[in-house]
């Protein structure tokens, strides 16, 4: 008897439990419906940008929208710290958005994912991107395989940043156009401090920083790779010699060896503990703040000094690019919002908003540009920027150099023993091509 | 006797209709939460047990067909891996050095919230369960600033005595005893709830007869909260073992497991490698090695604690 009204109550049970599902499938696919409505006719433009880009972008979109009553642009802001994380799981769920800001050297990655539409045909059509205007190094970056990818929307390079009262005390009118010479010129910085009984060090390597040894490893020249990209060549000769050169800075103590001492950027420049240093654009607008104004004439930009006799020394084309998503419902409408960013007075109206650097030559003969004496250095450093290997594996490569420059700068390990680790484990990490190249899957 | 052997008979016969049906309905009330152990559970282990036999990684996200068949070779690969054997060396040291430390914390503080003395217990209850609700970020910025080597409140209190500043996140010697002291202060109200349930159930006759019999307080403590709290301890100390085996969010939010790898910890170099590098097979890998690890420690505190109870 128990188990018959049991039975009957399941069986209500089952058929209110329909019920349940069939309003609960009802609600889903109602939000999920009023969700996917886009607003009124206009074409819904997702866009994703990083950091204090991602904020200040949305400033000029109301400017965009006005130009094309059709288009409706939906910006979204990702921390820099987690971009790449989020932009990978993006394209593994399926929802990149239509156009979005990549880091150049994550370009590669993304052309492995094969996500990323090429851009040629669209430039071969517009009056408003032109290629010849873009600064050449940067520009190289965004192109993989002779496809273009990318059209560059700030580019950004180091450069040295130095103390021009010590170096006049030293003896030198302008920085030193050669490594040789910055040596030099440490020894007597160092010595004068010393006498003085100042704790001074001359040229500050962080040791949680890959851009110096990398940019010294450009200028000696470049071969960080071999065998067609599939195996580190670090320990090779021409990244050796980088290497020695950074690790002398270390050994001289003309850079402190760890990050405990420098605390404060800032800080340990105007109090002289440091005097050369070698970083990016964002600290012009941070050191116009922070550094008292009894100094402000005191400090200066300049290219980098070069291992040979040319002049300036090479540095890294760094900077973010606009990229449209393959599978995007909305690539002609993605393309007329590249080119909006992408003129010559909207990447000038960036710069005055962000100081993030044109990357169109024509957009630095605006005054703003123009008249800022510490940006004249990038200007010139950008005509030599080289691009780096293009491979995806190449910010895990980097990341992972990081560790022995602070193995070097600690004395932990010398230079060879640094560099052949170093190799096996870029190796490792290149297994996988080193596997698609040898099928011939990979070009 | 024939009669009531029928009716025995059919007791067991009505009983096994009524344990089939009990068994149906059962199975009826459980599938909800079958299904979705089923699917967030089974389906996800059972994928990274398959991917951590391949090498699934960036390239397969793109072509699938780029996918290759590797054996035990991420294990061996993980093995051969010095910063592995580095976040192993951190995670232990982690877990040796904080658990028993967080255990001891969480005990004294249960006891003395506990105590007759105390007052205001309410509030000091809450107060010590504060950081186990608030949201592990927020803490880690507020200690990142006590942390501080030149502004940092820690350094600031120490200069009284005399003690020069300390880079507690930027020396690699210190950096791990300062994420130890600020997990243990994050999680210890836990532990300490847990405690005080289990000092609340020892019954207030043992304290009066051993009064009587005039042990002290030291003694009372060791011979009747000890043994008492047994049962408690165990549950607490394997929990936190195998929390603290997955130590991630401190050093992710606090060193991002610098300095030189000081405060790598597995999952961290786990997390690393599967969403930073996307080496998904790889990553995989390393989850189940840790599983092992955990499970051989849990295994092994059971077995412990039957010795102890026999």
């Amino acid at each position: 008897m128990s188990a018959v009204i049991q039975q009957i109550a399941s069986k209500q049970n089952l058929t209110s439990l329909n019920k349940y599902i069939k309003i609960f499938v009802g609600v889903i696919a109602f939000v999920s419906f009023s969700c996917n409505r886009s607003s009124g006719d206009k074409a819904v433009l997702k866009f994703w940008a990083m950091g204090n880009e991602g904020e200040m972008v949305s400033q000029m979109i109301p400017e965009f929208e006005r130009a094309n009553p059709g288009i409706h642009v939906v910006v979204q802001q990702i921390p820099w710290t987690a971009a790449h994380e989020k932009l990978l799981t993006a394209f593994a769920g399926g929802s990149l958005p239509d156009v979005f800001q990549l880091g150049n050297t994550w370009l590669p990655e993304f052309t492995v994912l094969n996500t990323l539409e090429p851009l040629q045909p669209y430039v071969n059509n517009s009056s408003v991107i032109q290629l010849n205007d873009y600064f050449s190094g940067v520009l190289k970056t965004n192109i993989i395989d002779s496809t273009l990818y990318g059209i560059p929307w700030y580019v950004d390079t180091r450069v040295v940043y130095y103390r021009k009262d010590f170096l006049r005390a030293a003896g030198y009118n302008a920085p030193p156009r050669t490594w040789a010479e910055v040596l030099r010129l440490c020894e007597i910085i160092q010595k004068q401090a010393k006498d003085k009984g100042i704790v001074r060090y001359p040229f500050f390597f962080p040791t949680n920083e890959w851009v110096p040894a990398i940019a010294l490893g450009m200028q000696s020249g470049g071969k960080f790779l071999r065998n067609n990209n599939t195996r580190g060549n670090f320990s090779g000769p021409e990244f050796h010699k980088a290497f020695e050169l950074l690790a002398k800075f270390y050994q001289k103590e003309y850079s402190p060896s760890g990050m405990q001492l420098i605390t404060n950027l800032y800080n340990s420049f105007s109090d002289g503990l440091i005097a050369l240093y070698i970083t990016g654009p964002w600290n012009i607008g941070e050191f116009t703040r922070r550094i008292p104004p009894e100094l402000q004439n005191e400090w200066m930009t300049a290219p980098l000094p070069s291992m040979d006799t040319t002049y300036p020394g090479n540095s890294l084309p760094l900077g973010t690019s606009l990229v449209i998503n393959k599978n995007g419902k909305h690539k002609e409408a993605a393309w007329k919002f590249i080119e909006f960013l992408g003129s010559r007075q909207q990447s000038i109206r960036f710069y005055n908003i962000t100081g993030n650097l044109p990357p169109r030559k024509s957009a630095w003969e605006d005054t703003s540009l123009a008249h800022n004496i510490h940006i004249q250095a990038f200007y010139q450093q950008l005509q030599r920027v080289e691009p780096l290997p293009q491979v995806s594996e190449w910010e895990q490569i980097v990341i992972r150099l990081q560790i022995y420059v602070e193995y070097i700068a600690t004395g932990t390990l010398t230079v060879d023993e640094a560099l052949k680790k170093f190799d096996a484990e870029v190796d490792q990490m290149l297994d996988k091509r080193r596997w698609l190249v040898e099928k011939k899957s990979m070009p | 006797m024939v009669g009531g052997k029928k009716i025995n008979a059919m007791s067991k016969q009505i009983n096994k209709q009524k344990r089939e049906s009990h068994t149906a309905a059962a199975w009826l009330f459980l599938s909800p939460a079958l299904t979705a152990i089923f699917i967030f559970f089974v389906i996800p282990v059972v994928s990274a047990l398959i991917m951590s036999f391949t090498d699934f990684d960036i390239y397969a996200l793109g072509n699938i067909s780029y996918v290759r068949f590797m054996g035990f070779q991420n294990y061996i690969r993980i093995l051969e891996t010095p910063l592995f054997w580095i976040a192993m060396k951190n995670t232990f040291y982690f877990v040796i050095v904080g658990a028993p430390f967080s255990v001891a914390v969480s005990l004294g503080a249960a006891l003395m919230v506990n105590s007759k003395l105390a007052r205001f217990k309410p509030f000091f209850r809450t107060v010590y369960f504060l950081p186990v609700v608030t949201s592990l970020v927020a803490v880690a910025v507020v200690w990142r600033y006590l942390f501080h080597p030149a502004h940092g409140l820690l350094n600031y209190a120490l200069g009284y005595f005399g003690v020069a500043p300390i880079d507690w996140l930027g020396n690699p010697d210190i950096a791990m005893p300062a994420i130890i002291a600020m997990s243990v202060w994050k999680n210890f109200g836990y532990n300490m709830l847990i405690f005080i349930a289990g000092l609340q159930n020892i019954p207030e006759e043992l304290y009066e007869a051993s009064h009587m019999d005039g042990a002290g307080g030291w003694r009372q403590f060791i011979d009747i909260t000890i043994p008492m709290l047994a049962p408690t301890s165990v549950f607490v100390v394997m929990i936190t073992v195998i929390g603290y085996f997955q130590l991630f969010a401190e050093p992710y939010v606090m060193t991002e497991g610098g300095p030189m790898n000081a405060t790598t910890s597995i999952v961290l170099m786990m997390y690393e490698q599967g969403f930073r590098w996307w080496n998904m097979g790889f990553a995989a890998a390393i989850a189940f090695i840790l599983f092992a690890v955990i499970l051989f420690f849990s295994v092994l505190q059971m077995v412990f604690q039957k010795r102890m109870q026999s």
